[in-house]
């Protein structure tokens, strides 16, 4: 299936800050995660088409997935 | 810190200055200092510019110290613009130096007949209140350049601009920062309108001959606070994300979240929001010779500020917060930087506050005046304040009175104050704190954002409405006890996720002062500063029918969550039953 994969801040160094990619049925936030290797204690703020999500959560096609580290500001 | 000195601008026969011992307000600083004080001294009804209303300055309970990140100074006073009791936080070295030089409060009373304007000097050898005529109307960066010529550069200055002297709503105080910009705001709430009402231009704290002010337990005090930098270096915000990025980080998370008010609140997201980024902008800042990464005091160890050159390498201001950004920026439909940065530096400049000018210009955009996206109108727009027309006074007393005046039906205010830069339709917990807090609409009283979308400190959901009372109900009270402290807020995010950085800088204060302090006192301190602005506002007229958003909120869902702000009126009337 097709997600669109956006990172944020440092997770943009040495990868990408917006890009479509393929990955089978029932891939979780998780393996996406992995397949990027982002180490899950620096991920801080996942989003799935808007909507704050977890780790174990199955992406379905079309999805837009937001990865930030750990991040605050105001 | 030992004394208070009041100087009564309206005495017979010129300014007097009266220094006295703290009495009633011993062991306070900061916002529990400013609010306990306007709050027994200042009469609810009065008139903010009038002779009545106080201007009291102080640094925080632990300013002066060696401890970090301690150099936050509050100003407090009625609002001009809010008519409630308000609290005004900046950085800058002034907290640093006037606690040193061992004032807890420096307090502006009465109001001078005739049109002189005054210049305080404070040292080692007392305060003097100095006549200067020459310096009206100057603006924050002439007339900071002007007073270092005469009074140098090892000193801190507190000035108004002209919008100050011209008692606009929107008015700040600018404070310098360690290299002497006038770039650190008293923003919120006119506060400068209420110097320039008490014809105060300019206050030079000099701290020549002074010392750090001393523990009672320097060895604790020391190990305290070596702990507590270690814990803000070792989170990822306090470590990494805001020393890189910087405030404005926070542009593609909120735009992501679909909460970043876009177009005067008509939408959660705005398509060119990247080119806004903390991203683009550290990028960007690096690349023209500027800085990602600077202290707004000195012993600021995060350093979430920077500095933005022009594409020569001129500096132009410092790095613009995320909510200048937004204001200036997605708020106006504007995405280009280099108009945000010349729009912050003229801020800076005119003295006034960012948030409010931003807003109120997003409003104009939508009554007319001006097409969204429009950068080169909002310069000139911002040039009318600049100059004093009849426009620019309109525009300069904020989002309420420029709303009402060109008849829009959509001002995002509470208590005639502007919104910051998160929707609460998109973040019902941010909403909560906008309609609850004493200062009228203000993120920083209770940043419910951490929870909500930054996910620090816990986890709420955003678009529901359970657990938002008592999360905001909380953040306010630990707000209103840091922000006594002289503790840049943003160590929140440390200590809400490391209870031994919170224990630190529990270790902090009891060592300064040879006492043990609990959780449980900081939360008491908090309470005592809440239930004193409560109890102000109320004498002033204030109930809970204020304690709300402007309707529109409840009634035009935002996209794209479509969603409204759906907190129930008696839910927002439980904020403040503890
Ligand atoms: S973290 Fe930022 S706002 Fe806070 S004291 Fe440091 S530079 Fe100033």
């Amino acid at each position: 299936m097709n997600i669109t994969v956006k990172l944020f801040a440092s997770f943009r160094t040495g990868r990408f800050e917006i890009e479509s990619r393929d990955y089978p049925p029932g891939t979780s936030v998780a393996d996406v995660a992995d397949s990027l290797k982002l180490p899950r204690h620096e991920l801080g703020i996942m989003m799935i088409n808007s909507r704050h999500v977890k780790l174990d959560r199955l992406l379905a096609e079309g999805d837009t997935l937001a990865l930030f580290p750990l991040l605050g500001g105001g | 810190m030992d004394k208070i000195a009041r100087i009564d601008m309206g005495a017979a026969g010129g300014p007097k200055v009266t220094v006295g011992d703290l009495g009633q307000y011993a062991g306070l600083g900061g916002r529990a200092m400013t609010s306990l004080m306007v709050a027994a001294e200042v009469h609810p009804l009065a008139h903010a510019l009038g002779a009545e209303n106080k201007l009291v300055i102080s640094p925080g309970m632990l300013s002066g110290t060696t401890g970090s990140m301690t150099g936050r100074l509050s100003v407090g006073c009625k609002s001009p613009l809010t008519g409630t009791i308000k609290e005004s936080n900046a950085g800058g070295q002034a907290a640093q130096v006037l606690a040193r030089l061992g004032y807890a409060a420096v307090v502006l009373e009465g109001k001078p007949e005739g049109d002189d304007l005054y210049k305080i000097v404070i040292n080692k050898d007392g305060i003097q209140v100095i006549a200067d005529n020459s310096l009206k109307l100057m603006d924050n960066y002439p007339l900071v350049a002007k007073l270092r010529q005469e009074y140098g550069d090892k000193v801190a200055y507190m000035t108004i601009g002209s919008a100050g002297e011209r008692k606009l709503l929107a008015a700040s105080i600018a404070c310098t920062d360690p290299e002497l910009r006038p770039t650190r705001h008293c923003g919120r709430g006119g506060v400068g309108a209420v110097m320039g009402a008490k014809r105060v231009k300019a206050i030079i704290i000099d701290d020549a001959g002074m010392k750090m002010r001393p523990p009672k337990d320097p060895e604790k005090y020391r190990d305290a606070n070596r702990k507590f930098v270690e814990g803000l270096r070792k989170h990822p915000v306090t470590g990494e994300g805001l020393p890189a990025y910087g405030t404005n980080v926070l542009t593609n998370v909120l735009n992501e979240a679909g909460g970043y008010p876009t177009n005067n609140f008509k939408s959660g997201q705005f398509a060119e929001s990247a080119s806004l980024s903390g991203e683009t902008q550290a990028a960007l800042e690096i690349q023209r010779g500027g800085s990602a990464t600077h202290g707004c005091h000195r012993g600021c160890v995060i350093q979430c500020s920077g500095i933005y050159n022009d594409k020569d390498g001129n500096y132009v201001t410092k790095q613009p917060e995320y909510e200048t950004v937004w204001s200036h920026g997605g708020h106006c439909g504007i995405s280009n930087l280099d108009t945000v940065a010349r729009l912050d530096y003229m801020d800076d400049n005119i003295g006034v506050d960012t948030i409010e000018m931003g807003v109120t210009i997003g409003v104009a955009m939508d009554a007319g005046l001006a097409e969204f996206g429009d950068d080169a109108a909002a310069i000139r727009l911002m040039e009318e304040v600049e100059k004093g027309t009849p426009l620019g006074r309109i525009l300069g007393s904020g989002a309420a009175i420029t709303g009402k005046v060109f008849g829009v039906e959509r001002v995002p205010v509470v208590k005639d104050q502007a919104l910051p830069a998160y929707d609460p339709r998109a973040i019902q917990g941010i909403g909560v704190t906008y309609a609850t807090t004493t200062q009228g609409a203000d993120h920083t009283a209770g940043y419910a954002i951490a929870t909500n979308i930054l996910k620090v400190g816990g986890d709420v959901d955003p678009l529901k409405t359970e657990g938002q009372i008592e999360l905001s109900r909380n953040l306010q009270i630990a707000t209103a006890a840091i922000d006594s402290t002289g503790m840049c807020l943003f160590i929140a995010f440390a200590i809400m996720d490391q209870p031994e950085t919170f224990q630190a800088l529990l270790d902090m204060l009891g060592s300064f002062n040879g006492i043990t302090m609990t959780g449980d006192d900081v939360v008491a301190l908090g309470k005592k500063v809440l239930s004193a602005e409560r109890d102000f506002n109320t004498r002033a007229g204030f109930n809970k029918h204020h304690d709300r958003l402007p309707r529109f909120f409840y009634n035009e869902p935002i996209a794209p969550h479509n969603q409204t702000f759906m907190m129930k009126d008696e839910e927002l009337d439980e904020v403040f039953n503890w």
